[in-house]
């Protein structure tokens, strides 16, 4: 029982362990495949389908999310006669944090699936295979302009996602919790400074990079036809939001202490 | 122009290529036939690079390719072409993107000469007019001709063929076959065709091998191998199966 359970704590380092040098070894390949001219039709396409049409979603949740955090700091905020800083606080909650990793998480489920889904189909209908025949590096043809679109596009979602967030917020200030217009902008101007929205962009583009890399390396090793689809389409979301969790951490370490 | 010299692959620990040697003349058919599983299309992804030999060499057009880099497997590849068992099509793009997918990569031809060569590949295989269709309006003999139209678009020296005829009708099948002879005769090309479909076979081959479990074992022209006295490939080749135990049983009483 001890040893089976040892065994496969060992088998899935092994296999972790594994995983982590292929997808090394993935966007080594992509940064390497960038010497040559990426296809910048291709890179727009992708930009808008990646990026554009994911602009809802993320406007969606971050106005409800700016929304609910000034219902809750505001209630409390206002027990303690801190009402004047409520502004500032969802400013700076928003820009350094709940923008970026939010955004990220939304593009994970929506774009990292997609990626998966359609490289993964590609890869068990041979499709990758015959772009190998073709004398066409499937990384540059199908890993760089995803990575190009996600590490560009991401940090403009996170713009609209920073100022959608901080409008529900005002919204909610003044008009459910008392706060005046002027008391919620000046204590934005007074507590934020640059560093909170440039760090949190900062911290888009490497979720950005997560996303693709883990949606392509994903696909690309996708087995077992339709139902192998499936499971890579599951671990590739599963996968980038972990390694986002774990990595914005990281980044919030760095750049902000 | 591709010689296999003591080729062996295993996958999970089983050998599935065992110690192969084998040579394709230029311009020459090869038919390799053989039951499911004998590794008829593994032999086929070695000789295009898609998986590399455990042991031996694998000679292209005077190369030996399991040893050289991605580009330069690249270059070799521009001079061949592969119609794939279920075609392989890129199923977001129509038929004619399919088509001049390797034009619009490697060569410099602006849209109106990349336009003409999809319509006389497409015209080459009979489907004039579809350019415009999507891979998933296309019927399985439809789909591999075009797959064909793609794998010529460059005009390659070598066309390698996996199951071209597999889940086709017979009327189907034999327009494939036609196909890889008039490819051949026009195109002057060295081709490989990995099929078991014998009447295919016998139409468009120069030489045949018989792959059983993982050897070659048997290679001539066709008439030698219709004359061969090897059991096995007789067996093959007449479609004929060993009897089951029901059949034993029946005999006995």
């Amino acid at each position: 029982m001890v040893v089976r359970l040892l065994e496969k704590i060992g088998h899935n380092v092994i296999s972790g362990l594994e995983n982590g040098g292929k997808v090394i070894r993935l966007s080594t390949d992509a940064v390497v495949q960038l010497r040559h001219k990426p296809n910048w039709n291709h890179v727009l396409q992708q930009m808008v389908h990646l990026g554009v049409d994911s602009l809802p979603i993320v406007m969606l949740t971050m106005l409800f999310t700016g929304m609910v955090l000034t219902v809750q700091t505001a209630h409390e905020f206002i027990r303690y006669g801190a009402q004047a800083s409520v502004g500032g606080v969802v400013f700076i909650a928003m820009g350094r944090e709940l923008a970026p990793v939010l955004t990220a998480v939304v593009i994970a489920g929506r774009v990292g699936a997609a990626i998966t889904a359609e490289i993964g189909s590609m890869k068990v209908t041979e499709q990758i295979d015959a772009l190998k025949v073709m004398a066409t590096n499937p990384v540059a043809y199908l890993v760089v302009p995803r990575l190009i679109s996600c590490i560009v596009m991401l940090p403009i979602l996170g713009i609209f996602a920073n100022v959608i967030g901080t409008v529900g917020g005002y919204l909610v200030a003044t008009s459910y919790s008392g706060i005046s217009s002027f008391s919620y902008l000046h204590s934005i101007k007074l507590f934020a400074v640059i560093t909170d929205v440039t760090g949190g962009l900062i911290k888009t583009m490497v979720f950005g990079a997560i996303v693709a890399i883990i949606g392509c390396y994903k696909g690309l090793n996708t087995a077992q036809g339709a139902e192998g689809v499936g499971r890579a389409t599951t671990g590739s979301v599963v996968t980038s939001m972990i390694l986002i969790f774990i990595s914005n951490y990281f980044l919030s370490l760095m750049l902000y202490r | 122009m591709i010689n296999l010299k003591n080729v062996s692959i295993s996958f999970n620990g089983k050998p599935v290529i065992k110690d192969i040697n084998l040579d394709v003349e230029q311009g020459e058919t090869m038919v390799i036939i053989g039951p499911s599983g004998s590794g008829k299309s593994t032999l086929i992804r070695l000789m295009i690079g898609l998986i590399k030999p455990d042991g031996g060499e694998v000679w292209i057009d005077g190369q030996e390719i399991s040893q050289v880099n991605e580009d330069k497997l690249n270059d070799l590849r521009r001079s061949m072409g592969m119609v794939f068992q279920y075609s392989a099509l890129f199923d977001s793009m129509t038929v004619g993107e399919n088509v001049a997918f390797g034009l619009r990569q490697h060569t410099k031809m602006n849209d109106q000469e990349i336009a003409r060569v999809v319509r006389r590949k497409l015209k080459m295989v009979g489907l004039s007019g579809q350019e415009n269709k999507m891979p998933n309006e296309l019927s399985g003999g439809m789909k591999k001709r075009v797959s064909l139209a793609r794998a010529t678009a460059l005009n390659p020296r070598i066309i390698l063929y996996d199951e071209p005829t597999a889940g086709l009708d017979p009327l189907m099948s034999a327009t494939i076959s036609r196909l890889i002879s008039s490819t051949r005769r026009i195109l002057k090309v060295t081709s490989v065709v990995v099929t078991h479909d014998m009447a295919s076979a016998f139409w468009v081959a120069d030489r045949i091998a018989m792959i059983y479990d993982g050897q070659i074992i048997a290679c001539g022209t066709v008439s030698e191998i219709k004359e061969s006295s090897d059991q096995l490939v007789q067996k093959f080749i007449n479609g004929m199966s060993s009897p089951g135990q029901a059949a034993k049983r029946r005999a006995k009483i």
